[in-house]
């Protein structure tokens, strides 16, 4: 899974700024990464910045699309330089499991137990929520829009030009929907009827994108009428005045997680920062500056987001409900792993 | 000497026989020796598939450049040197622009609401829209834009060290200005052709960013069947067999080419 936002050379720069600024003799520093772009700026104004000032550390920050290849090689090599990483949940857990991710001791951590059991693992914690929905051009479909994942499939009834991700995680989960599951019965998936349905649409799929960027400009540029986006990609692109809408109707509701690495070079200061990260008010603040959900469900009691806007959010309650909450544990199993290799031999065929 | 020397050797010991050496290590040792990767880059259909598709890609951009760029090395040899020199900076101009930022300029050139589709529906040439681009078709004209300038410099090399006299030669002896050229010219300048060919052949076997970004999904060449391996199955040892494998295909291509011509001319030194 990479780049769910632009990968961002200005917050490598923030970070860069902030590494060089800061007292190298700081008492307490972490070194935290996420994945760039407006997602990482919004993050720091609203999360990092706060948190940092009421612990009384210093944040250093880097920025990587796909952390993963990185997490792996930093600590095998045994001296891992970041501490903590925003990453899609199913790397902290697969990463868990193969030592690479610090196990979480909640009992330090008052913020995260206080969350649903669904929201957090042995290794990780939910910091943000996004949606895999169903998107589309307002040009093509000036009214009776796409609905639902049959809908996307329904060439005659709708007709147009198709995008997919090219990636297994979430489109397995759409076309089992549009095969009439419920979104709430779709774990364990079934595999081999999620990759019949997807035969079906294939031919009608006319580019399966790779990255969250390249999603929105095809929905920009008209390259394709429906596609599947995060929600994030396709509300910047409608604020910037395309014709383009979502449903969160059957969408996916997935999460980046906060976990840190394991041997990480300040771990008890890691702990404490993670506790901080989650608190719900700093949560609450990160929809005011991006269209990302709060991993910690307790923001939408602390006030901080007006009603009109948390219906706007993946996350908030009546949404959640309509969407089918991805289950990572399920993906990092050896079936989830099998059905992602299989992926590639679905996408050569 | 060796003095003089050790400085470049250490550098090129640590930036490239540690890390080949790491990789080539890594796709034979997991847990023990292991021949599983390379097992498996050698029976499964889709590292077939890649590799097939990638020696196709890359023979179509070798041919298109070739037909292209001979043309315009012939030119800037011939023409006095003004033009000359223009047509060689024209050729060399993109250079200095970032590969991604080409490939992006592809993609707003020849999508369906790009310049190339509304000028064609523009002249009602077309009532639809053609999908030049996210197929295998747009990866092959943003690849040749690309390695243009490879097949272009050493033919221009080898047409420049052609005696002239050779041609006034074949004239005063009566053959035609085509005949010079098949007999005379076109012979001599075989070595570049090959240099040429052999430069943009192996360039391109490792392309990722342009099928990447203008090849749709679908057009998964083996540097991003790498990628892939490491992003999303986490396969180490895989994407490293895999690469291994493209390694020694350019170094065994390197092998066959040199019985032909010295290396030195593929690699633009002479």
């Amino acid at each position: 899974m990479n780049t769910i936002r632009n990968s961002g050379l200005g917050c490598t720069l923030l970070g860069a700024i902030a590494l060089s600024g800061t007292a190298a003799y700081a008492a307490e520093q972490i070194t935290f990464v996420s994945q760039g772009g407006a997602y990482q700026q919004a993050q720091t104004v609203a999360i990092l910045d706060p948190s940092a000032k009421k612990l009384g550390i210093t944040i250093n920050q880097d920025s990587i699309p796909d952390a993963w290849p990185a997490i792996k090689t930093q600590v095998s090599s045994g001296k891992p330089i970041w501490d903590v990483v925003d990453t899609p949940t199913g790397y902290c857990l697969r990463g868990g499991e193969q030592g690479l991710i610090e196990k979480l001791d909640f009992s330090k951590i008052p913020n995260a137990a206080a969350m649903p059991e669904a929201y957090r693992s042995p290794y990780s914690v939910s910091y943000e929520f996004y949606s895999s929905v169903l998107a589309y051009s307002q040009k093509t479909f000036p009214k009776d829009a796409p609905n639902s994942w049959a809908d996307f499939w329904d060439v005659k009834k709708f007709p147009g030009r198709r995008a997919l991700r090219n990636h297994p995680i979430a489109t397995l989960e759409a076309a089992l929907m549009a095969d009439g599951v419920a979104p709430d019965k779709l774990y364990p998936l079934d595999v081999d009827r999620a990759f019949k349905k997807l035969d079906e649409i294939k031919p009608h799929i006319t580019v399966w994108w790779t990255s969250g960027a390249q999603s929105a400009q095809l929905l920009n540029d008209g390259e394709v009428d429906m596609e599947m986006a995060w929600n994030g990609r396709v509300s910047a692109v409608a604020k910037e005045g395309a014709k383009v809408a979502f449903t969160y109707n059957q969408g996916i509701l997935q999460s980046t997680s906060l976990c840190i690495l394991k041997g990480a070079p300040n771990l008890a200061t890691a702990v404490k920062f993670l506790n901080e990260a989650v608190d719900p008010v700093h949560q609450a603040n990160l929809p005011l500056h991006i269209d990302y959900g709060p991993g910690n469900p307790n923001a939408f009691e602390t006030g901080v987001i007006k009603p009109e806007r948390a219906a706007q959010l993946p996350s908030e309650p009546a949404n959640a409900a309509k969407q089918a909450l991805m289950s990572y544990a399920w993906w990092s199993s050896p079936a989830g792993e099998a059905a992602e290799k299989r992926w590639a031999s679905f996408m050569q065929k | 000497m060796l003095a003089l020397v050790s400085p470049a050797l250490l550098v090129i010991l640590a930036l490239i026989v540690l890390p080949v050496g790491w990789l080539a290590w890594q796709s034979i040792y997991h847990d023990g020796f292991t021949l599983v990767n390379y097992r498996r880059v050698f029976t499964e259909d889709i590292y077939w598939r890649s590799f097939a598709l990638t020696f196709e890609i890359s023979l179509a951009v070798t041919l298109i450049a070739l037909l292209l760029g001979y043309p315009v090395a012939y030119l800037a040899n011939t023409l006095p040197k003004g033009w000359s020199i223009l047509i060689l900076s024209l050729v060399v101009l993109p250079f200095w622009t970032s590969v991604l930022v080409r490939a992006y300029a592809w993609l707003v050139l020849l999508q369906r609401s790009g310049v190339i589709n509304q000028f064609l529906r523009y002249l009602e040439l077309i009532s639809e829209p053609l999908a030049l681009v996210h197929n295998t078709f747009g990866t092959v004209v943003a690849t040749v834009h690309i390695l243009l300038p490879f097949m272009v410099l050493p033919l221009y090399a080898t047409m420049q060290k052609i005696p002239n006299d050779l041609m006034q030669a074949g004239a005063s002896l009566g053959a035609s200005p085509s005949l010079t050229f098949v007999r005379v010219f076109l012979p001599l300048s075989l070595p570049g052709v090959l240099a040429g060919c052999t430069m943009v052949f192996v360039l391109c076997l490792g392309f990722y960013i342009t099928p990447e970004l203008l090849g749709g999904g679908r057009t998964v060449m083996v540097s991003m069947l790498v990628s892939r391996n490491v992003e999303l199955y986490n396969q180490f040892g895989a994407a490293s067999a895999v690469a291994v494998v493209l390694l020694l295909s350019v170094l065994a291509i390197f092998f066959v080419v040199s019985r032909f011509i010295s290396l030195d001319r593929v690699l633009g030194q002479k």
